[in-house]
């Protein structure tokens, strides 16, 4: 049933919410305006807001010093790459707890979830010694694995709650005209869950193109994505706030506008479910 | 063409091309403007070994040492020269992790490396690390605020000087402090401050024994002395300022002095970000009279991981880029006030130097006024002027730092800080096995 709300009420929760919008952006908003600025207006006080002399000599400047280009192909690859990979472990097995679950399934699903719980430092040297031992030490290849294995506890709780509304019946029906397994879970499962597919994409690949503590230590210089970019503009002796912020607006740059496009996607996949 | 002629092509094709191929060397690397200059004058490194190439991981300067760290405690391979500090070089050489520097070549010149940096770099007779900007601290100050205050700053000040010009100079109307000191925590932040400036007071942090001193009279003189002065005559919000956050409040006029690592001198000076670069006087850290003054002694220096399968290569490049060459190259393209400091007596012998970098004197003399051997008026088991170069220090130092920290912005009283000091230093020396 539509209630009345009031106009007042209206624009009271319009305000709040421009509010809260505008507080989150601000410091993305901030780090933006001060890339244009020279270092010493950078660290101006009272800080100029719009009124100062605009400049791009930062970004030619992160230009000259760094292969941008490089860094942002090691985030695409392996942001994509252990999405994709997620993806395809996933599926079958929030398949297999969704629609076939036994009295374990629930304690399998914390003890994913539990994997999460652990400080990732507290592995750093196993990790290290088993990707040396490997030879996957600065590769892409070990950073989508390592960024695949961080993430799927998320991919797989995400997709078991989207697949757990989906009705089981319709799975039935159609393993009673004949379908396999794999057919049905590539030709029925998966088009019905499309927007809950979407949404796990995407937010795995901006969880994975911002992640910062193995992408820097299992890196060096050949497979170093866009984290180790901006790490190596910062500094604690020597102000270089405005390099910085150029660097981090060009490192945002790509996943924020992929988050625009797509932000409808987004919603509606971490709202689905929640309205019936 | 027949298949042996095509064959026999081929296999010597293939060997031409991997005799053409270069060595191509992974250097790790701070985020720091004497390292952002070497790596854009690289040319004439490749230019003079056209079989070296270089391959550059620049990194914050506490991600790259844990980088670092973690790479060669578990012998990765990743780097075949890091960028390390004065603190790490002993450890790590004691450890088996470090090649000892050998044929850095004729022309090197290592009794021309500045005595007090050397000594910290060698151990048992051989140098583990050559150093590529080596820096001291001292007191900055603003020549205007103290001509207007009446007040001469000596060459030489003592703290006693210090605390009184700086309570004299402080505006707090204007926004203007007579002082600004760290206290953001941190072993190298705070720490590195309070450590110096506690040697100064007469304070230590283990006596032979390793027994924690923060229950000691010298070190509540110094913290006392510290909060007091900062409350009374530093900028708001002290506890979280550490080198960056004084540089900008410097920069901008905020500070009437500021203590600091000798480094900042050539930002400072810069018209180009500095809004004071004409009014800045520079002096010799303070001392109290006890023949200890608070200045410490810190370099950035270039090793080679023991294990590396390039040490030929990686020795070339340490011996261009630490050499004397490298600091005329600098002067050449960049002016002698660019040159990377605190390395080579040679550099300050020469006059266009002198002339060039106003700074220059009081650089030196700081450094070799440090002795990171005999860093306390009283005796200690350590080396290390502003650290304790023991493994422990980078966790102990942090967590006593967050202490000194929070008295200073109040939420605890100093007796209070230097109890849980004490109490903590000697939970960790004695787990840690140092305290039988």
């Amino acid at each position: 049933m539509a209630r009345n709300v009031s106009t007042r009420r209206k624009l009271a929760v319009t305000a709040v919410a421009w509010t809260i919008g505008i507080l989150i952006f601000f410091p993305i908003l901030w780090t933006f305006l001060t890339s244009f600025k020279t270092e010493a207006q950078a660290i101006a006080s009272p800080p100029a807001f719009l009124f100062f002399d605009w400049t791009t000599e930062n970004y030619f400047e992160v230009q000259s010093r760094s292969n941008y280009f490089k860094h942002f192909m090691n985030s695409v690859v392996v942001s994509f790459g252990s999405t994709l990979l997620g993806l395809i472990i996933a599926i079958p097995a929030a398949w297999a707890m969704a629609f076939a679950p036994t009295k374990r399934t629930k304690d399998v699903l914390m003890w994913m979830l539990s994997t999460k719980m652990m400080p990732p430092v507290g592995v750093l040297v196993p990790m290290y010694l088993m990707f040396r031992n490997s030879g996957l030490l600065d590769t892409r290849t070990g950073l989508v694995i390592v960024l695949t294995l961080i993430n799927l506890p998320i991919i797989i709780w995400m997709l078991y709650t989207y697949f757990k509304e989906i009705p089981g019946e319709i799975l039935e029906a159609a393993r009673m005209d004949g379908a396999s397994l794999a057919k049905e879970i590539i030709y029925v499962l998966t088009p019905m869950a499309i927007p809950g597919i979407a949404s796990t994409l995407l937010l795995n690949i901006i969880l994975a193109w911002n992640e910062a503590f193995w992408t820097l230590n299992l890196s060096a210089a050949k497979a170093a994505p866009l984290t180790a970019f901006i790490a190596s503009y910062s500094s604690p002796e020597g102000l270089f706030y405005a390099k910085l912020s150029a660097a981090s607006t060009m490192a945002i740059a790509p996943i924020l506008i992929l988050g625009w496009f797509s932000q409808k996607q987004l919603v509606r996949g971490l709202t689905f479910g929640a309205v019936k | 063409m027949n298949l042996r002629t095509f064959l026999l092509g081929t296999c010597s094709a293939v060997a031409l091309a991997g005799l053409a191929q270069a060595e191509t060397l992974t250097i790790a690397t701070v985020n720091n403007g004497d390292m952002i200059r070497m790596q854009k004058l690289t040319d004439d490194f490749t230019s003079k070994n056209p079989d070296i190439q270089l391959e550059w991981v620049t990194l914050e300067e506490n991600v790259l040492r844990q980088r670092v760290t973690t790479d060669i405690a578990t012998k990765g391979g990743q780097y075949d020269i890091m960028t390390i500090g004065t603190y790490e070089v002993p450890i790590w050489a004691k450890q088996g992790w470090l090649l000892p520097l050998d044929n850095l070549g004729a022309d090197y010149d290592v009794d021309d490396l500045l005595p007090a940096i050397r000594s910290g770099l060698t151990i048992d007779g051989k140098l583990y690390a050559a150093p590529f900007y080596g820096e001291s601290s001292m007191v900055m100050y603003r020549k205007d605020l103290f001509e207007k205050a009446g007040l001469t700053m000596p060459d030489a000040p003592t703290w006693d000087f210090i605390a009184e010009a700086a309570r004299k100079i402080t505006d707090k109307d204007n926004e203007i402090y007579g002082i600004c000191l760290r206290g953001k925590a941190g072993w190298g932040e705070n720490m590195a401050f309070l450590t110096a400036t506690a040697n100064a007071f007469g304070a230590r942090w283990f006596d032979e024994k390793w027994q924690p001193q923060f229950d000691q009279p010298e070190w509540k003189n110094t913290l006392d002395f510290y909060v007091k002065l900062m409350n009374d005559a530093g900028p708001p919000g002290a506890s979280s300022n550490g080198f960056n956050e004084n540089l900008s409040l410097f920069q901008t006029g905020k500070c009437g002095m500021w203590i600091d690592a000798t480094v900042a001198a050539s930002f400072v000076t810069n018209p180009k970000e500095s809004t004071v670069a004409d009014k800045v006087g520079f002096a010799l850290a303070p001392d109290t009279g006890l023949g200890k003054r608070g200045n410490w002694l810190w370099a950035w220096n270039l090793a080679i991981p023991a294990g590396s399968q390039k040490t030929e290569a990686a020795e070339k490049f340490i011996a261009w880029a630490t050499g004397k060459d490298y600091l005329k190259l600098v002067a050449e393209k960049e002016g002698w006030a660019n040159v990377p400091p605190g390395t080579r007596t040679s550099l300050y012998e020469n006059p266009e130097y002198q002339k060039a970098a106003p700074f220059a004197k009081m650089t030196l003399d700081s450094i070799n006024a440090a002795d990171p051997k005999n860093p306390a008026v009283k005796p200690v088991p350590y080396v290390g002027v502003q650290f304790v170069a023991i493994p422990e220090f980078q966790g102990l130092g942090t967590a006593v730092g967050q202490v000194f920290s929070a008295a200073l912005a109040g939420q605890m009283s100093v007796d209070q800080a230097l109890a849980s000091a004490q109490q903590l230093s000697t939970r960790e020396m004695t787990k840690a096995g140092y305290i039988k």
